[in-house]
């Protein structure tokens, strides 16, 4: 499995860049898109016998350590793998220089591959050793412009996850001290069974703080809300839709789910952390001027409903944690993909500027409100039924006011969302704007696919839930 | 023990140094001298292995790409410079002193715990190659990706400059 989802890729980038001549260039796209959605298939349904059993082989010969993923990792895959296609349809889309968009590709195949090795990975150290990949991945990708807000961008993130580097590296190296090894294993064994509480609180303190960092949740998001509106479009659709819920959602949950359970005073933090980011978040969104802003502002805000899933303990509140990690790939970047199509056509993502593009690009503008309506928990859409989750969860646990606070906030995601419908796309029509059409077959498809996946995980509630998230109660909670 | 401090408070002046260094240059000499620090430190913990790794890359390698970059910024103008180094101490003065309070605290209230996981030396010299091939092959991978990733960030950010 690990040959497969991490040296393939690898092979893969170093057959492009062969020397094969201008042929290759051509190919290298719908090659990499090849294997990123037959890698994204094969997450959810596995691999033929025959290929599973040959790559197990290979595996073994490598001598390759990393777990054939469960149903969690199962889910993280097909996120990343849904938001990586999405994203090289975008930026094959909209980079007319053909280098940077080879780069492009080039760069998204290895922060895919990483944040798949983050998934993978049975050990804290190799964890981090992704991270720091698809960081590193990440800040190239936000400058790949070379403008100042690109650059500008780039450098707050570098600046924090250097931040995050230095607790995560400080984490492990105590909790190395404590067992003498960093699997996840020796580390459940450092919290759980070490004489040394205080070293082993001072580690998971650290690793928390790191991982917020990363995923970006209040208060440490300062570095998102720049990085997500100042990115090239495409770029903006893979960090928001997944790369930092692998980053620091996905490592969070694993590992302290994992390792220790939630520790009564840790979980009071995470539910105050996450009713913050849920609220403030939806009120600074509702005042902003610039389509991607509200964007980034509107996923600091889903971030907090994760936090709050995962706050809760209880096996349904992270099962709908993960649910929602799910479908804030799928509605994030549909609503990403549509801000990249609109500034395409338009040339502009300025909310004043922008009006009554509904019947120049009625399919941008359809999907947009799928997701919109998705992402604000209407039902039977998909994002409807990871909030009721993480909602119930909330309330079992005896946290009404929190489920209070979520339900107030996913009034005000519907507001702030249907203002930018209506501004973007509902109204007259701007003059200047009667000449626009749809952004192209690769954008238009992406657009209806994602809004398709919206739906349809919606409206398979009862299958996608008893195959991918009952389960986790057993692969958590052992 | 005494040695091992030594060195330790030494690193810890090259790492002010670092941060609070007039130019880029002194910043660049301050972090090659943490780098000898920690290598010193390897090999005062048996780990002569991890510690040529630290000297030739970290002090070696990377000063060399530092001093490159360095000679192809723009010296800054003498003006500002004065104004600069003024401000320099307003802005850095925090981090001596709490260094300085870290230090104390750590020395007065934290009682080192006997961590008996792990040995008083490292032992894995003769194993590393063992380690890297039979436990760390992940890492291995996310090795051979970085430095792919290097490569293109460089390529990337850097091939223009030659056009403009």
């Amino acid at each position: 499995m690990t040959t497969f989802y991490l040296l393939l890729p690898v092979l893969f980038i170093v057959i492009f860049n062969l020397p094969f001549g201008k042929w290759m260039r051509s190919a290298a796209p719908w090659l990499a898109a090849g294997l990123i959605l037959f890698q994204t298939v094969t997450s959810v349904t596995g691999l033929p016998a025959g290929w599973a059993a040959g790559l197990a082989t290979v595996d073994g010969w490598l001598k390759f350590s990393a777990a054939v993923p469960d149903q969690f990792g199962q889910v993280m895959m097909f996120s990343v793998g849904v938001v990586s296609a999405a994203a090289l349809a975008v930026g094959y889309s909209l980079f007319a220089d053909e280098p940077k968009r080879f780069s492009f590709l080039n760069l998204l195949l290895i922060s895919k591959t990483a944040m798949t090795g983050i998934i993978l990975s049975q050990d804290l150290f190799s964890v981090y050793v992704f991270l720091e990949i698809t960081s590193i991945a990440s800040f190239v990708l936000i400058s790949l412009n070379k403008d100042k807000a690109g650059l500008s961008g780039a450098y707050n993130y570098i600046v924090l996850s250097a931040l995050a580097t230095v607790f995560l590296l400080g984490s492990i190296g105590f909790l190395f001290l404590l067992t003498g090894g960093t699997g996840f294993a020796d580390v459940a064994n450092a919290v759980t069974a070490s004489p040394h509480r205080l070293t082993a609180s001072i580690a998971l303190g650290f690793l928390v703080i790191g991982l917020f960092i990363k995923g970006g949740i209040v208060p440490f998001h300062g570095w998102l809300p720049d990085a997500y509106a100042n990115s090239p479009a495409a770029v903006s659709v893979l960090l928001a839709g997944i790369v930092t819920k692998v980053s620091g959602l996905y490592t969070l949950i694993r590992l302290v789910a994992l390792t220790s359970g939630l520790p009564a005073g840790l979980k009071e933090i995470l539910l105050a952390v996450g009713a913050l980011s849920v609220t403030v978040a939806a009120v600074i969104a509702v005042t902003q001027t610039n389509f991607k802003r509200v964007l980034a502002w509107s996923s600091i805000s889903q971030i907090g409903y994760i936090v709050l899933g995962f706050a809760t303990g209880s096996a349904l509140g992270i099962a709908g944690a993960v649910f929602h990690i799910l479908n804030h790939s799928l509605f994030k970047s549909l609503l990403f993909v549509n801000a990249a199509a609109v500034e395409k056509r338009a040339g502009t993502l300025e909310l004043a500027s922008l009006g009554g593009l509904q019947s120049k690009m009625p399919v941008t503008s359809s999907t947009s409100l799928v997701a919109a309506l998705s992402t604000a928990g209407v039902p039977p859409l998909a994002g409807f039924w990871s909030k009721l989750l993480i909602i119930m969860a909330l309330w079992q646990s005896h946290q009404h006011i929190y489920a209070l606070i979520a339900i107030l906030a996913s009034v005000l995601t519907l507001a702030y969302l249907l203002i930018i419908q209506a501004r973007v796309f509902w109204g007259k029509l701007k003059e200047s704007f009667t000449a626009v059409t749809e952004a192209g077959p690769l954008i238009t498809v992406t657009s209806v696919v994602l809004a398709l996946l919206n739906i349809g995980v919606g409206l398979g509630f009862p299958f996608v839930f008893d195959r991918f998230f009952k389960p986790i109660k057993d692969i958590l909670f052992r | 023990m005494t040695l091992i401090l030594i060195v330790s408070v030494l690193m810890l002046i090259a790492v002010l140094w670092t941060v609070m260094a007039r130019s880029l240059i002194r910043s660049m000499l301050g972090l090659a001298l943490v780098s000898v620090g920690v290598t010193m430190l390897m090999f005062l913990f048996a780990a002569p292995l991890a510690g040529v790794f630290e000297l030739s890359v970290c002090a070696g390698l990377i000063t060399v790409i530092f001093a490159a970059t360095v000679s192809l910024t723009k010296p800054m103008p003498a003006a500002d410079r004065a104004k600069y180094s003024k401000e320099r101490l307003k802005r850095y003065w925090p981090v001596p002193v709490l260094m300085l309070l870290a230090g104390a605290a750590c020395f007065l209230f934290l009682k080192i715990p006997d961590f008996a996981a792990l040995p008083a030396v490292a032992n894995a010299e003769n194993s590393v190659r063992h380690i890297l091939w039979h436990g760390r092959t992940l890492d291995l991978a996310g090795q051979v990706l970085l430095i792919l990733l290097g490569a293109f960030g460089v390529i990337t950010l850097f091939k223009e400059i030659k056009n403009q």
